[in-house]
């Protein structure tokens, strides 16, 4: 398990690496000088040279890079063009914005989808099981920035039920829930159809394995062995799934969160790059890939921690 | 387009595979959601190609006094800001989405075939830089990655084209690594190798053929994706930029407008979701027929 974990780590980090080296060089292709982009035109010749010493824009880029990354060691993203402000305060105060969407999103889809996989898995080609089908396959067919778009003109202008812009006053927690409530639910909604269809397959596979057969002759109450046993077995593809699929997740945030005009990292992005303020972008980006890697690695640690045999595929 | 190359494929196979072949056909007329499937991407193939004839209004042609009006015998889905008709909009916009579909579906799929091959037939060592290489393009999710070329480019068709190509590269490579691995070693490649052929030849004539089945099940299955990362590019303004009509563009100026008439985003919407819905259908059909193994993989 140690070794799996370490190798996995380190595989981790050098594509966090590698990522960033992409993003860093993509963003020194843009054309122009960017010196008269951050400063803009009327900008002192004394102010200029002040800023190329700051940002190290003297030296070459392969240098530049290395100096980026040895200031994210120290937690230094850099600073904002315009305010100065540092980078990595920003982010530190729009990411929590985007994890609790994120979760909560995936949480009341896994608190829905998963039982609704189970029932069908238990009960094949009955009525639920046949309405469930229809209802994930529904839920995975409408991409989660036209649940947004569609949310809002259903329960915001024509039912006028809940709010669509921001995140509510800050300290006002029923407020905060309150503007939380249609991005969870866009972001969300495509993932109960995953769950169901997901843990009904691998539900329908375990209930066929043996273990499972020997527990119905123990005589075992059905509750017990799905919920028990076979479902311990059965989430395993979740899981993986939901470590591949974070990064579709992070886009639904990315959408929601422009659309509903809540803080967050995807809006700071989408923000920050229309302002032509890269320091943040190439920040933000950067924490974002870095989170989606994380999530990946944890979920590939759980599974491999559940069930031994991934361990050797690496 | 994605059932035809399939079975030219199956075709290639000897002769007395063809009773197989029946079979096959047979099975998936009777998968009655593979059908359902095909109609709607046959309907999404046809309005897009056939636009021009089938829609009612020049989709940039203004109609002031009836601007904002709903669905009525003039305008079947009701009209923008402008008065622009909004069924003809959507009509003229299945041509982007077929475009982005078309190309950028088969180019990713003939890079990732090839960089597949090569990372399951070549030396350790590049098949170890490939898979890095997917990887990393896979830890950026792809509207963050579209926002940061886009910082670099501007907004444009081909730029959504060449976001959709790089992010799609990964999937189809690494089904292609999977299978060419899985052929390596077996006798008739290791056969051919003795004999002398050149690893072109061998990666061309015979891995090839062996491995592209289940990357074309999995391009019927990206279409919707590509077509909604188009929609969605467009829509935050970042893909197609108005006036050329795509279902983002529609979806975009419908937004603007959504406290004064939902038709637009109701319209824009729906296709985008018939789309999804065939494509989807099609490709588990096709691919419970083809290859029922897959199913557990996915």
């Amino acid at each position: 398990m140690w070794i799996y974990a370490i190798k996995r780590i380190g595989l981790s980090v050098v594509i966090v690496l590698l990522a960033t080296l992409a993003l860093f060089a993509l963003l020194h292709m843009i054309p122009g000088d960017p010196v008269s982009i951050a400063l803009g035109p009327r900008a002192t010749p004394e102010i200029q040279a002040r800023y190329i010493e700051k940002m190290h824009l003297d030296e070459p880029v392969v240098m530049q890079f290395f100096i980026f990354i040895g200031n994210v060691f120290q937690g230094d993203l850099g600073a904002d063009v315009f305010s100065d402000r540092p980078v990595a305060l920003t982010i530190s105060e729009q990411l929590p914005f985007t994890l609790v969407l994120v979760v909560t999103a995936l949480g009341w889809a896994a608190l829905i989808g998963i039982p609704l996989g189970c029932f069908s898995a238990v009960r094949p080609n009955s009525l639920l099981d046949r309405i469930t089908g229809v209802f994930s396959v529904g839920t995975i067919a409408v991409p989660s920035f036209l649940v947004s778009i569609w949310a809002i003109l259903v329960f915001a202008v024509m039912l006028r039920w809940l709010p669509v812009i921001g995140a509510g006053e800050s300290g006002d927690i029923v407020d905060q829930i309150w503007h939380l409530i249609l991005p969870a639910f866009a972001v969300g909604l495509g993932w109960v159809g995953y769950f169901a269809r997901m843990v009904r397959a691998s539900m329908l596979e375990v209930m066929g394995e043996n273990y499972i057969r020997a527990a119905r002759a123990f005589g075992l109450r059905r509750r017990t062995i799905v919920y028990r046993y076979a479902l311990k077995i059965a989430i395993l593809p979740t899981i993986t799934l939901i470590g591949i699929g974070f990064g579709t997740l992070l886009s639904g945030a990315v959408f929601a969160e422009i659309i509903f005009s809540r803080p967050g990292i995807g809006k700071l992005i989408y923000d920050m790059v229309l302002n032509r303020n890269f320091p943040v972008v190439q920040g933000a980006v950067m924490v974002t890939v870095a989170l989606y890697v994380v999530i990946t690695l944890l979920s590939d640690l759980v599974v491999a921690w559940i069930d031994p045999r991934v361990r050797t595929t690496l | 387009m994605s059932a035809q190359p399939s079975e030219s494929a199956a075709a290639k196979a000897e002769e007395p595979r063809v009773s197989e072949r029946g079979e096959k056909l047979h099975l998936f007329l009777r998968n009655s959601q593979g059908m359902f499937g095909l109609v709607l991407v046959l309907l999404f193939f046809a309005s897009a190609i056939f636009a021009p004839l089938l829609a009612p209004y020049d989709p940039n042609q203004l109609d002031i006094p009836a601007r904002m009006s709903g669905p009525t015998l003039d305008h079947w889905a009701g009209t923008d800001q402008l008065g622009r008709d909004t069924f003809s909009r959507v009509l003229y916009g299945g041509r982007v989405a077929l475009k982005i579909a078309a190309i950028g579906v088969s180019v990713s799929l003939f890079l990732g075939l090839l960089l597949g091959m090569l990372a399951g037939y070549g030396p350790r060592w590049l098949d170890n830089f490939l898979l890095l290489f997917f990887d990393t393009i896979r830890a950026f999710p792809t509207i963050v990655m579209a926002l940061a070329v886009v910082a670099l480019t501007g907004p444009s068709l081909e730029l959504v084209l060449i976001i959709v190509i790089v992010t799609s590269i990964p999937g189809y490579a690494r089904l292609a690594r999977t299978s060419t691995l899985a052929l390596k070693n077996t006798e008739f490649i290791v056969a051919e190798r003795s004999l002398g052929a050149s690893m072109g030849r061998i990666l061309w004539r015979h891995v090839m053929p062996n491995v592209v089945g289940p990357l074309l099940i999995l391009a019927a299955m990206d279409v919707p994706v590509v077509v909604t990362v188009e929609a969605g590019l467009s829509f935050l303004g970042l893909g197609v930029l108005p006036p050329t009509s795509s279902w983002g563009t529609v979806l975009n100026e419908g937004y603007l407008i959504i406290r004064d008439t939902p038709w637009p985003v109701i319209a824009g919407g729906i296709p985008l979701v018939l789309t999804t819905l065939g494509f989807t259908f099609l490709g588990e059909a096709l691919r419970d027929v083809f290859d029922p193994r897959l199913r557990k993989g996915r």
